[in-house]
């Protein structure tokens, strides 16, 4: 057993903006010096307002982006070029929007089997029997398998996406906001389905998102991101009720409650935490 | 009576249950939606019945063709079609200057011109494809590059390079092929490369490089198939392009070469009769004409049954 599922050791990825031809370029440090650990059957809910860096974060995790600097370890083995391909069996993403991360030509049978085809694994009839096995896990019903994306709704997708990412029985999910494109009943039914999983699988999860409501539900520890730099990270009793930073805070007092008479959350003024960061 | 009765509610539930009928609507099979769809769209079926029927002619001009194109009989000129008060039954549609008979040399035309087409458009579509895809996907450096060639290629005059070339290499049918393939791919490039750019981000593809697919593999496999109907669409374009640049260098002397039976070059050897006997140039004019209106339509008709309709 690896001590860590997930290490990511002052991982940093910055971006040159050019402003035209006289002026010199400037730095943008979409993640700026990340480290965070996430020991194996965990749940680690990543939170943080738009454009803070999560999801470069999880593009690096996921080697689509190059870091600028410092390194991922799954499962202790560091990323590179080399391992990449036996990684995708330990690690794999469920993205945002499941109206983009399927194929639209392609079946749903197509799209679960793709990762058993290129990782080649089992015969034709055995990937055939894992993808209706898998299919059944995530609570697709069969005769959707042969249909196209397209004419699936939202959670079938997802639950598509979810059954392709779990088929090479991976040990660690990287979760982009896998339910902010679904509407909310359907989040529910999602949230459950990965809830159950975890306990079923024994995965570990990744969990980036931006409603504070769904990570208080499901994760084990938060880490709090503001402006590519994370800035508390802690149990979730910790973050939740006793929050330090004055960011998280602020966080946590912007989300809007169900209860109408309590009208709109007020919001403190960020020269509180602009430059404490 | 009863037992029927009771056989049926017997069954029914059984059978609801099973199949996709559980949901009480009548159920579609997508070839029927399909083929709906392609009755429903007037230009395509009109403009398939046209190139359908051109097609055939040219697959079994050997047996339709009343006489051998190419023999010719000096007593036999200039018979005009059937609708003339001169004409016979033996030359429905006539015959040109050297008594070759009109409609045999229209049949073998057909081979000629649906040959350059085809082959002319599915060159340049495999230059294009290839160049565009690439441009689109990599982006950068890459796309700096292959988007200077378009834009060379889209400054060079089509016509008068062809006319350059063939008049440096001499006309034929094969010649006409390969200089049209070379030449007509920008469109093919531009649109590949436009569609490419839009998918290049998509999560499916991100997903299918975190699997580890080949860079290859993402191409042919995931994303080609994304791109394929816009490109269907620019090969029915470009075909009908080539067919009537074919025409036109035939016309001018430079592309095939008699005695093959170009339409293009009917035209040319007809325009010294123009006044005179103008179904001589009227005739493979005409016929052109529709053949390429029918494979616009067709290319209309394809655009407008790939748009997203659910299935996107």
């Amino acid at each position: 057993m690896p001590q860590y599922a997930l290490e990511l050791c002052d991982l940093s990825r910055h971006f040159q903006l050019k402003n035209g031809v006289f002026s010199a370029p400037t730095t943008l440090k979409a993640v700026d010096g990340v480290s965070l650990r996430i020991p194996p059957g965990e749940t680690l809910g990543l939170v943080g307002e738009s454009g803070c860096g999560k999801s470069t974060l999880a593009k690096m995790i996921l080697g689509l982006l190059p870091p600028t600097d410092g390194s991922v370890l799954v499962n202790d083995q560091v990323i590179s070029n080399g391992n990449r391909f036996a990684l995708a069996k330990q690690l794999q993403p469920i993205f945002q929007d499941p109206y983009s991360s399927l194929n639209p030509r392609k079946t749903i049978r197509q799209i679960i089997s793709l990762p058993l085809q290129l990782h080649k694994v089992g015969d034709k009839r055995s990937q055939q029997a894992s993808v209706k096995q898998m299919s059944d896990l995530v609570g697709l019903p069969e005769r959707l398998l042969d249909q196209y994306p397209g004419q699936l709704s939202g959670g079938q997708r997802q639950r598509v996406a979810i059954a392709r990412a779990l088929i090479l029985k991976p040990s660690i999910l990287v979760c982009d906001e896998p339910t902010s494109a679904l509407d909310v009943s359907v989040q529910a039914q999602i949230l459950n389905l990965l809830m159950d999983l975890k306990q079923e699988l024994g995965l570990t999860y990744l969990f980036i998102s931006h409603n504070l409501g769904v990570v208080e539900h499901l994760v084990d520890r938060v880490a709090v991101m503001y402006r590519g730099k994370l800035v508390e990270q802690g149990t979730r009793e910790d973050i939740f009720r006793n929050a330090q930073h004055p960011y998280t805070q602020a966080l946590l007092s912007s989300v809007l409650t169900p209860e109408p008479s309590l009208g709109l959350p007020e919001l403190l003024d960020d020269s509180a935490w602009a430059n404490a960061s | 009576m009863s037992q029927t009765l009771s056989n049926s509610t017997s069954s029914s539930p059984v059978s609801a249950l099973s199949g996709p009928e559980a949901s009480g609507l009548p159920v579609v099979p997508e070839w029927r939606r399909a083929l709906n769809k392609f009755l429903g769209h007037r230009g395509l079926f009109i403009g398939s019945v046209i190139l359908g029927v051109i097609v055939l002619a040219a697959i079994f001009a050997p047996w339709l063709a009343p006489h051998d194109p190419y023999v010719q009989n000096i007593s036999q000129r200039m018979i005009p079609p059937i609708w003339h008060e001169k004409g016979t039954w033996e030359h429905i549609l006539g015959t040109d200057k050297l008594g070759r008979d009109y409609l045999s040399r229209l049949l073998y035309g057909a081979r000629i011109s649906l040959t350059i087409g085809l082959t002319a458009a599915l060159i340049s579509g495999v230059i294009g494809t290839t160049l565009g895809v690439l441009a689109g996907y990599f982006g950068g450096r890459t796309d700096a590059v292959i988007s200077y060639i378009i834009t060379t290629r889209l400054a060079l005059p089509v016509l008068l390079v062809a006319l350059a070339m063939a008049a440096l290499v001499g006309g034929s049918l094969e010649m006409v092929i390969i200089l049209l393939g070379l030449l007509l791919w920008d469109r093919f490039a531009v649109v590949a490369r436009s569609t490419t750019q839009q998918l290049r981000d998509a999560e499916f593809i991100a997903s299918a490089k975190v699997l580890g697919a080949s860079t290859s593999y993402i191409l042919i496999r995931e994303l080609l198939p994304n791109i394929l109907s816009a490109l269907i669409v620019v090969i029915t374009l470009e075909m009908a392009h080539a067919i009537l640049l074919e025409a036109t260098l035939s016309f001018l002397g430079l592309g095939v070469q008699p005695p093959l039976p170009s339409w293009g070059l009917m035209v040319s050897e007809g325009k010294a009769y123009m006044f005179f006997q103008p179904w001589v140039i009227a005739i493979p004019g005409i016929t052109l004409m529709i053949l390429v209106l029918a494979i616009n339509l067709v290319g209309d008709g394809l655009r407008d049954m790939n748009a997203p309709e659910g299935r996107n």
